[in-house]
């Protein structure tokens, strides 16, 4: 079995794990480390994709900032995404080399391990063809967005656990888009070290990987 | 010159977005170095190149959509820009004997990808007055025997140059170590071979001349410029693709939602908005020095909606699953349309406000919705619409409505109109009024009651502007 090792490193900022993805994704590309998943949490940040368009970015980047949300360009596929506290940010850095070489699979893995953690606690979420990510009925709970280079994966996934959802009203306008949910709103309690456990098990089982700790950092109590 | 082609990146994928180039026609790029990039839900990836050399080409632009295997660009192994032997060319010729094993291990996957790649179909057996007669030039171009090879060893540079210029390499004395063919080999051979035939050597029809300007031993190009036939094109396009902004997806998704949901039906009623013109002329100047914008039709019609709406609470209401959900607050939609869009602020408590009020927010939300700094609250929260088309000369039409909201107010454009008062002719500002609303919810004689209550506030019009 394939082994991948998990940092959970918490709260950070996008810039910050976003440098230490890089960093990830060179020493994978050189064959340095074993596959790698990183967990984490952001502060309020809205991204951006390459393909993504200004136009669904509802507020100015100054009102974002008065807000006290960031805002970053970034090289990953998808449009506006919005990230922040209450949501469990997942950066896996695999090779698909050697698991599939299918970018398609690797999407459809990734949502089916999030659908099977759901799963765990009374949620049933499934998919919309056509629309990435993981759906609870009409209400997109998890959004996805890849990059791959040279088969290497980066970038992830993004579960609201607690999100505060109106958050996301500053990235699409209201009332013209499907709605986001949250686990928090479906009635669940589950907290964050929970959710995350059942996402890392749910993507073991996908990818048909050990995935174990590999954290200097303290994963800290949740 | 080595075909890019757009991979296939997972089993059940026929098709990618090539969604940015990361090199220009012109530029040089290192075997394996990021040359585009492509996008299949959600995910992009980058390809790297798959030879060094200059891309020659980009025959498929950002953001279309191809299917795997289509030849996306080219890339051309042979020139480096400077016409010196160094980098690709000197691996190939002189590199029998240097080249050390690790850099000749990709040539043979190189020649690989190149055979995997749609070739032009060499045409029957064509004689040297086919290949002199004006041709679409892929045909011409296309080897129309395959390349005879001497035994020994050929790099993949001399091969494709031999395929290209359709020369049998054993007519050729390698001078490289071995008895090797080396390009010095070949270009000296051609230039022999340009100059017994004169003419008859025509340049392949897709061989560049920057190269022959490039390469020292070949004889300046045939003088004749040759009057090659167009490429065979297909006839000017009769529609230009452009990918939806995820915006207007969503407006689409919405409007589709929105007929499917409710039951529309749209009632008109003619409104007789002389009172509210006179007032609206009367201080249309001191309202535009005192507050800085000016005064419109608008916010009377939203004063007089919403006086209607507590009248009948039902208009202002939703409808989830079997239930009637009445709102107490009134917020009131204003449709405003965006360069490419359009959004629907919400004025909260619209009952609460004089036109004054109303008016400065039609002003603010309307122009922070146009340079997007609305707040994620202005654009939620909305319990019935207005929409102003008579703002662009539509004098009556009937608007879709606003999900999950039962129904929305149209107001068509406000013209002077003759029309009969008391058995006399008259001329009044006339406007209608259109009204859309969801029959699962609200019957006809409802909706008439509620335009009507409009209509009679709006004609009736007695409230004080300043």
């Amino acid at each position: 079995m394939r082994r991948c090792e998990v940092r959970d490193l918490g709260r950070i900022s996008y810039a910050e794990a976003l440098a230490i993805q890089r960093e990830l994704v060179n020493r994978r590309k050189r064959g340095e480390i074993a596959d790698q998943l990183l967990i984490v949490e952001h502060p309020h940040v809205v991204t951006m994709g390459r393909n993504g368009r200004r136009e669904n970015l509802l507020a100015s980047e100054e009102l974002l900032a008065r807000a006290g949300v960031e805002f970053h360009l970034t090289d990953r596929g998808g449009d506006v995404t919005y990230h922040g506290p209450g949501q469990i940010v997942g950066y896996p850095i695999l090779d698909l080399r050697e698991w599939k070489r299918d970018v398609v699979a690797y999407v459809r893995g990734i949502e089916q391990a999030i659908i099977d953690a759901l799963a765990g606690f009374g949620i049933r979420a499934g998919r919309i063809p056509g629309l990435t990510g993981v759906w609870v009925e009409d209400a997109k709970i998890a959004a996805i967005g890849v990059h791959i280079s040279r088969w290497v994966t980066s970038h992830g996934f993004a579960l609201n656990v607690d999100t505060d959802l109106n958050y996301f009203h500053y990235i699409v306008p209201c009332g013209l888009s499907k709605p986001v949910t949250s686990m928090r709103q479906l009635g669940s309690r589950a907290c964050r070290a929970e959710v995350v456990q059942a996402v890392i098990g749910g993507l073991s089982r996908q990818f048909e990987m050990e995935i174990t700790e590999a954290a200097p950092e303290p994963a800290g109590p949740a | 010159m080595i075909d890019v082609v757009m991979p296939q990146m997972g089993e059940s994928i026929v098709e990618g977005t090539l969604t940015k180039w990361l090199k220009k026609p012109g530029e040089r790029v290192e075997r394996d170095e990021p040359l585009f990039e492509i996008s299949t839900d959600k995910v992009d990836t980058e390809i790297p190149a798959p030879a060094a050399g200059i891309l020659k080409e980009v025959l498929v632009e950002e953001g279309k959509t191809v299917g795997i295997n289509t030849v996306v660009g080219r890339i051309d192994e042979s020139g480096d820009g400077q016409g010196s032997d160094v980098a690709p060319s000197a691996r190939s010729a002189a590199g029998g004997a240097t080249a050390s094993p690790a850099e000749q291990a990709p040539e043979p996957r190189r020649a690989a990808a190149e055979s995997i790649t749609p070739t032009p179909v060499p045409p029957p057996a064509s004689s040297r007055e086919d290949i002199n007669a004006p041709q679409p030039a892929a045909a011409a171009a296309a080897p129309s025997v395959p390349a005879e090879e001497p035994p020994g060893p050929l790099s993949p540079l001399v091969r494709k140059m031999a395929r290209e210029f359709n020369i049998d390499l054993r007519q050729i004395r390698g001078t490289g170590a071995g008895g090797r063919i080396t390009k010095q080999d070949l270009e000296n051979y051609m230039s022999q071979q340009a100059a017994r035939t004169v003419a008859s050597v025509t340049a392949p029809a897709y061989g560049e001349p920057a190269r022959a300007a490039q390469a020292p031993a070949m004889p300046p190009a045939p003088p004749a410029e040759q009057e090659l036939p167009p490429l065979p094109r297909a006839e000017a396009p009769r529609a230009r693709i452009e990918p939806m902004s995820t915006m207007r997806q969503k407006i689409a998704e919405h409007m589709v939602f929105s007929k499917r949901t409710s039951a529309h039906v749209t009632t008109v009623h003619k409104v007789d908005m002389t009172k509210v013109a006179r007032m609206r002329e009367r201080y249309k100047a001191d309202f535009q020095r005192r507050y800085g914008f000016s005064l419109t039709y608008l916010p009377f019609v939203t004063r007089a909606a919403s006086a209607a709406l507590r009248q009948f609470p039902i208009v202002n209401a939703s409808i989830e699953g079997t239930n009637i959900i009445y709102h107490n607050d009134i917020n009131i939609g204003i449709a405003v349309a965006l360069e490419n869009g359009l959004i629907v602020p919400v004025i909260r408590n619209a009952d609460e406000k004089n036109i004054v009020g109303l008016q400065r927010a039609i002003v603010d939300l309307s122009t922070r919705a146009r340079s997007r700094q609305l707040k994620p609250d202005e654009v939620q929260g909305g319990t019935f619409s207005i929409t102003n088309f008579g703002s662009f000369g539509s004098v009556f039409a009937t608007p879709i409505i606003n999900q999950p909201q039962v129904a929305i107010l149209g107001v068509g454009s406000v013209e002077k109109t003759p029309v009969v008062v008391e058995d006399a002719i008259a001329i009044r500002s006339v406007c209608y009024l259109a009204l859309t609303f969801d029959h699962r919810l609200i019957d006809g004689a409802l909706a008439d009651q509620f335009t009507g209550a409009v209509k009679h506030i709006l004609e009736n019009w007695s409230e004080e502007i300043l």
